[in-house]
Parts: C-alpha cells; structure tokens; sequence
C-alpha cells in the first residue's frame, strides 16, 4: 500500500515536472536571436517602402483592418473552430495601436509570437511563419507602421472558447508546435528559389491555408501546401504542390504568376478567400518576386492524391449536364475550356476538382467576382444560382464538372449541397 | 431560398401583423411573374444570362445559348447581377429582385457601396460586391442607368380602396399632423425621382416597396448621412406602409420617365445621398 502510495506520489511529480518543462520550453525566448544588423544603406524612405511591400505581403491588412475602416485600427473578425478572435489594432496609437512598442518589441511579437510584456500571442497570428523573417526586414515593416496614422479604437478582446480562452495553455501549445527560426538559404538553390521560398514561408504565410492544421490548429497536420479545408471559413485551399489533377503540375511558372498578380490566370481564377488575399497582397508582388514564388512552388514534388471514390451513376451524370447545358454552357463552353481569363476553365480547374467539392458548390451557390486589380480591375464575375437550383440539381451539376473533359473527382451529393448553403 | 426567405423576412418588418396584407403581398408576386415572365420572352433578342425556365427544362434539352453574350463587354461583366435582376436589369422574374435599369446613377452606385460595406444588409448582394472598387462599382452603376428596357404593366394585387385611397394620400400630400412628407416632394410630380440620386418609385413590385420601408425602419438598410428616408420611414406605421407599397406599384410608368433636374426640387428633409462624392480614381476599395 505504501509503496502503491509512493508509485502515485513519483507519477504526480514527473508528470508536474514534466508540464513545467513543457512549459518552460513554450515560453522562452528564440535560444539564438540572430545579430542585430540594420541595412546601413538603407534611407528611412526606403526603409519604410519597404516596409509597406512586406506588409503587402504578409497581407497585414486582412485581418488588421476593417472593410471601410481606418487602415490597421484592428477589429476584423477571424472565425476559427475554436471561436472568434478579432485582430488588433496596429496603428501607431501609443495607447490603443503599438504606436509605444520599440523595435525589440515588434521583434519579439513576430519572431517569438509575444506581447512586449510576454503575453503569448494566439497563433491565428502567423507568427509561426513570421519567425522566419529576418531581423532587418522586421524592422522595415515596423518603420513602416509607425507611419500608419493613429487610431484610437481600442482592440476587441477575442471571443474563445473555454478552455481556448486560457491564454496560459498557449505555452504547451508552443513547446509542441512552436521552435522560433532564423531563416537560411539553401545554398543548392538558385537565388530566386530561395527568394520564393521565402516569401511563401515567411511573410506570406501560405501554409497557414494551404497546409492541413490539426485538432489543435497548428499546420503539422498534412503534407506541407498540400491542400486543407480553411478552418472557419468553409472553403478549400486547394495543393500548391505538383501534383497534376489536384495541384500545380500543369501550371506555368506564367499562370502562377498571373494569378497571383492579375487574380485570374488561363488556368483559372482566384476565388473564395483567395480573392482577398489577391487583391490584399499578391497584386502588389513585384514581377521578379511573383516568378521567384512561381520557380519555388514548381520545384514541390506531387503530395500524394486522395482517391477519388466511386464512378458517380450515369442518371447523376446525365442530370448534371442537362443543367450544364441550361446554366453554363453559355460562359464555360461545350468543351468546359471557358474563355480566355473572362471566363475560366472547368476542364483541369483545382477548385472543381479538388479532394473537397466545396469551392465548386460554393460558386454555384452564392456566385462570385474575381479580384479586382491593376492588372484586371474590372473582373467578369460568376452569377449565383442557389436561388433558382436545388440542393439536388446542384449536386448533379458539380458532379458532372467534376467528372467530364478528363476531370476525375469523388460525386457531390445533395447534403454536401444543403450544408454549404447559408455558410 | 434563403434569398427569398431574407426578402420575405424584410417585407415582415413592414408588414408586421397583418395577415391580410400579407397575403395580398403574394398574390402581387404571382401577378408580377406572371407579367415579367410574359415580357422576358417577348425581348429574347437581347443578351441574356438568365437561365431558361424551369418549364422549359423540363420540356427537353433546350439549345445552348452560347454565343449571345461576349466576354469583356459591360453586359458580359454584370452577368453576375442579371443573373436575378434580369436582363438588362428589368427585374427578377420572381416579383422581389427590383429593376435597375434607367435608375440614376449615383443611387445605384451609393446602393452598391452601401451592400459592400454593410450598410444595407442583404447577405448575396454583401458577397457579389466584396472585391469591388468604387469606380468599378459606378462603371456598373452607369451601366444600368443607361439601359431603358420597357416597363411592365402595374401589377394591380388585392386591395382594398380605402388601402388605396390612404397610399394615395401619402403619396401626393403626406400627412402635415405627423411630419410625414408626401413622396412627391422629393420624388418628383411624376414620381420619377430627382437628380442625382433620388429613385424613382413606380415600376417596382408591391413587395419590394414595402420590404424596403421596413428595412429602413428596422436599420437593415441605410444610406448616407443625414438619412432623410430613414427619418421618414419612422414616421410611417405599418399601415402606412403597406397602403403606400400597394398604391406605388399600382400605378403605370409614364414615357419617357427620368428623373427631374438636379436642385429643380427644395427639399423638406435634408439628404445626405444628394451631396454624395463620386469615386475617386484609385480610391478606397
């Protein structure tokens, strides 16, 4: 009995010692912070152009700036399955924005994911890709939102769930998921490549979309920009890898650079949140920046490719392209090839042929315009058909687009249809 | 359907309480299809987007329209609207989706930034509209402004004459006891609106009168500041509301029918949407 009493008093102990170090590793700091090295040739005016382009990039806005608000006053709300946070204000306001915080300060939140004082930042902030920006590109960007004009809306406090709310748990979190970085060039790789290599780990932060996260949301939970459901907000993100049906195998470094810049591209057009992020972020990559992503993403090999599951029925097949003919034909073609960027593809289309028949329900559904950018601003748009079709007719239809012209994907059935209603 | 069910939700905050109005209201929508439907196929000449028929569907595999709409013109580009606002933005065949076409510029173009930032709540219109900039916004604006489609005969639902006699009233002279304005004074003798962003009123569906009101009333639609048709629609009851509805879509539109000169009207209220700046080019998103 008493030496029953000992085993259970050790297994407390180890396991206390044992979240206590899981706790003292979530919550140090970066073990290595790289030297401190400002760009000497680098004016203040330069430094904050910049600055404003890595913000571009990283796409700050989105989440830091309401549709018609003051640019980076905070309050956009991010849904997620944990609950809703709502992203803060980054004004130069001392009191309300980050308008007090030093240089070390900005360092801290985006190479380690902390407050000045600490506090563990939730990971909703991409600091988990951030923490691969170097020292002096940091400090750019924060030149940069020093000269944002101060808002003195105060940040919402997030709206999580219990026990998601307890910011403490962010530390175990950490020490499973979370290793600050210092970036390095792989030395085997063309300029370029590296360059496009950063841009989609570090500020661009396309895997927090594109790779699949796990139950507790962080981006370990598939191959890397293999394609995932956005958490909270019901769409696909589809591979970024080279996989040729549900990837970017038969994609040109050209369309890749099309679409990110222009929102629409011969292959296909930005849809869903990705139209955000074009005409937030990627319209402004400089030409030599959107090929060094084309060139980076080109190099991934194929992730490995869902089956695609049973032959849909031909009665299914047969209703689809009745209604093919009724609703579509007119814009997307006979051949499903579309017409020019006016127009996309279905034929080879990611969105339609996607693990996930989500994006492909979704624009039938509500319908959608592409970005609207310098390169494209007045973009063609899809009309939505969820008030004159059925959960039924649409299933059909999305499963003959995802079955015809060489297209081969897993049927959609009316209750796929009915739940992406109203999303 | 939830479209439908947001419209119909909308017309209930006009139309709170009153079964009879209600039902009144849905035979005016079946009257008011019965009537686009008729005018849709008599126009097929020009380019469409909206689909054939569910009766044609079912009669067999109809021929593949393409051809009739050609990527990068205007009509191409608003497919999107016409899908449910009807060809050249006539009307939706349904009796709910309102006409566009031949409304001033400038009304649309503030509607359009009005759904985009959420200041008139219609979740569809909210989601087309997102990645849109303000001059494109008013291109499309313009684009609806200029088309001159023919008008449907009114459509003449269930109502009783005193309702009539009450829109009637309201209309031409407003109620002085309450502060209620006529819709005249503003709208124009002809109802045909005034430069440049005051609507006209006549050609629209019964319902979609009344859903409007309502919103107002309820702040599920708003426009710019002072919002002079915010401050009135609180002046009306529900009554009021479904007797100006019913006398407005009872009546025909008289040729030609613009909207009045700019200034050529004092108004009693102020109106924000009257001073409204038009886009700047490279401005907000």
């Amino acid at each position: 009995m008493k030496r029953l009493l000992l085993v259970g008093v050790a297994v407390i102990v180890l396991a206390g010692a044992g979240l206590a170090a899981m706790y003292t590793v979530g919550i140090r700091d970066d073990a290595a912070p790289p030297a401190y090295s400002k760009v000497a040739s680098d004016p203040p005016e330069a430094r904050i152009e910049r600055g404003r382009y890595l913000a571009r990039l990283g796409n700050c806005a989105a989440c830091h700036t309401v549709a018609g608000g003051q640019p980076y006053a905070g309050g956009t709300a991010i849904p997620t399955s944990f609950g809703t946070l709502y992203g803060p204000n980054i004004s130069s306001d001392p009191e309300h924005g980050i308008g007090s915080w030093t240089e070390d300060d900005f360092w801290q939140a985006l190479h380690n994911g902390k407050a000045p004082d600490g506090t563990l930042l939730y990971p909703a902030f991409p600091f988990t890709e951030y923490t691969r920006m170097p020292r002096d590109d940091v400090d750019a960007l924060f030149a940069f939102l020093r000269t944002v004009p101060a808002s003195d809306q105060a940040s919402r406090p997030h709206d999580l769930a219990y026990p998601y709310d307890q910011r403490v748990l962010l530390a175990f979190w950490r020490a499973l998921y979370f290793k600050a970085e210092t970036w390095v060039a792989d030395a085997t790789q063309s300029l370029p490549w590296n360059r496009g290599r950063y841009l989609v780990e570090g500020p661009g932060h396309c895997a927090a979309c594109h790779t699949a996260r796990n139950s507790l949301g962080a981006s370990v939970g598939g191959a890397p920009l293999g394609g995932a459901m956005i958490d909270g907000l019901g769409w696909y993100a589809p591979p970024l890898t080279g996989d040729t049906a549900t990837g970017l195998g038969q994609w040109s470094h050209a369309d890749i650079a099309a679409i990110l810049t222009s929102g629409v591209s011969a292959r296909g057009a930005a849809a869903g949140p990705m139209v955000e992020v074009v005409t937030g972020s990627t319209q402004y990559l400089t030409a030599e920046d959107a090929d060094a992503i084309a060139q980076y993403l080109k190099s991934l090999p194929a992730s490995a490719r869902p089956s695609t599951g049973a032959r849909p029925s031909q009665a299914t097949m047969d209703i689809g392209a009745q209604r093919y003919r009724q609703y579509c034909v007119q814009c997307h073609q006979a051949n499903g090839e579309g017409s020019g960027t006016a127009w996309p593809p279905l034929a080879g289309n990611l969105s339609v042929t996607a693990p996930s028949p989500i994006n492909a329900v979704r624009m039938v559904l509500d319908g959608g315009y592409a970005a609207s950018t310098a390169a494209n601003p007045r973009p063609h748009g899809m009309p939505p058909y969820g008030q004159v079709l059925n959960d039924n007719d649409i299933a059909a239809l999305t499963t003959y687009i995802r079955n015809s012209w060489g297209n081969e994907a897993s049927a959609v059935t009316s209750l796929e249809v009915k739940r992406a209603r109203g999303q | 359907m939830h479209t439908l069910l947001l419209a119909l939700a909308c017309q209930s905050a006009a139309l709170t309480q009153h079964a009879a109005a209600q039902s009144n209201a849905f035979s005016a929508v079946s009257a008011m299809s019965d009537t686009n439907a008729a005018n849709a196929s008599s126009a097929s000449a020009a380019p469409a987007i909206a689909p054939v028929t569910a009766t044609t569907a079912a009669a067999g595999d109809p021929a593949p329209s393409s051809g009739s709409l050609r990527p990068n013109t205007m009509a191409a580009r608003v497919a999107a609207c016409t899908a449910c606002h009807g060809e050249q933005g006539r009307a939706g065949a349904d009796g709910y989706y309102p006409r566009l076409a031949g409304k001033p510029q400038d009304y649309l173009y503030q509607q359009l930034l009005h759904f985009r930032d959420g200041d008139r709540i219609y979740r569809p219109m909210t989601h087309l509209l997102a990645p849109l900039p303000d001059a494109y916004l008013y291109e499309i604006a313009g684009y609806f402004a200029a088309q001159h489609a023919p008008y449907p005969a009114p459509a003449r639902g269930p109502a009783s004459s005193s309702l009539l006699e009450r829109g009637r009233m309201l209309t031409q002279q407003g109620d002085p006891a309450r502060d209620v304005p006529a819709c005249v004074a503003c709208h124009g003798a002809r109802l045909s609106g005034l430069a440049p962003a005051i609507p006209g009123l006549l050609g629209l569906p019964r319902d979609y009168i009344g859903a409007q009101i309502g919103s107002w009333r309820g702040d599920l639609r708003r426009a710019a500041e002072p919002d002079c048709m915010a401050e009135v629609s609180k002046r009306l009851t529900p009554e009021d509301v479904a007797a100006v509805a019913a006398w407005l879509s009872s009546l025909p539109v008289p040729e030609p029918y613009a909207p009045e000169a700019a200034a050529s009207l004092t108004l009693p209220l102020a109106c924000g949407s009257q001073t409204f700046p038009m886009p700047v080019a490279g401005g907000a998103q």
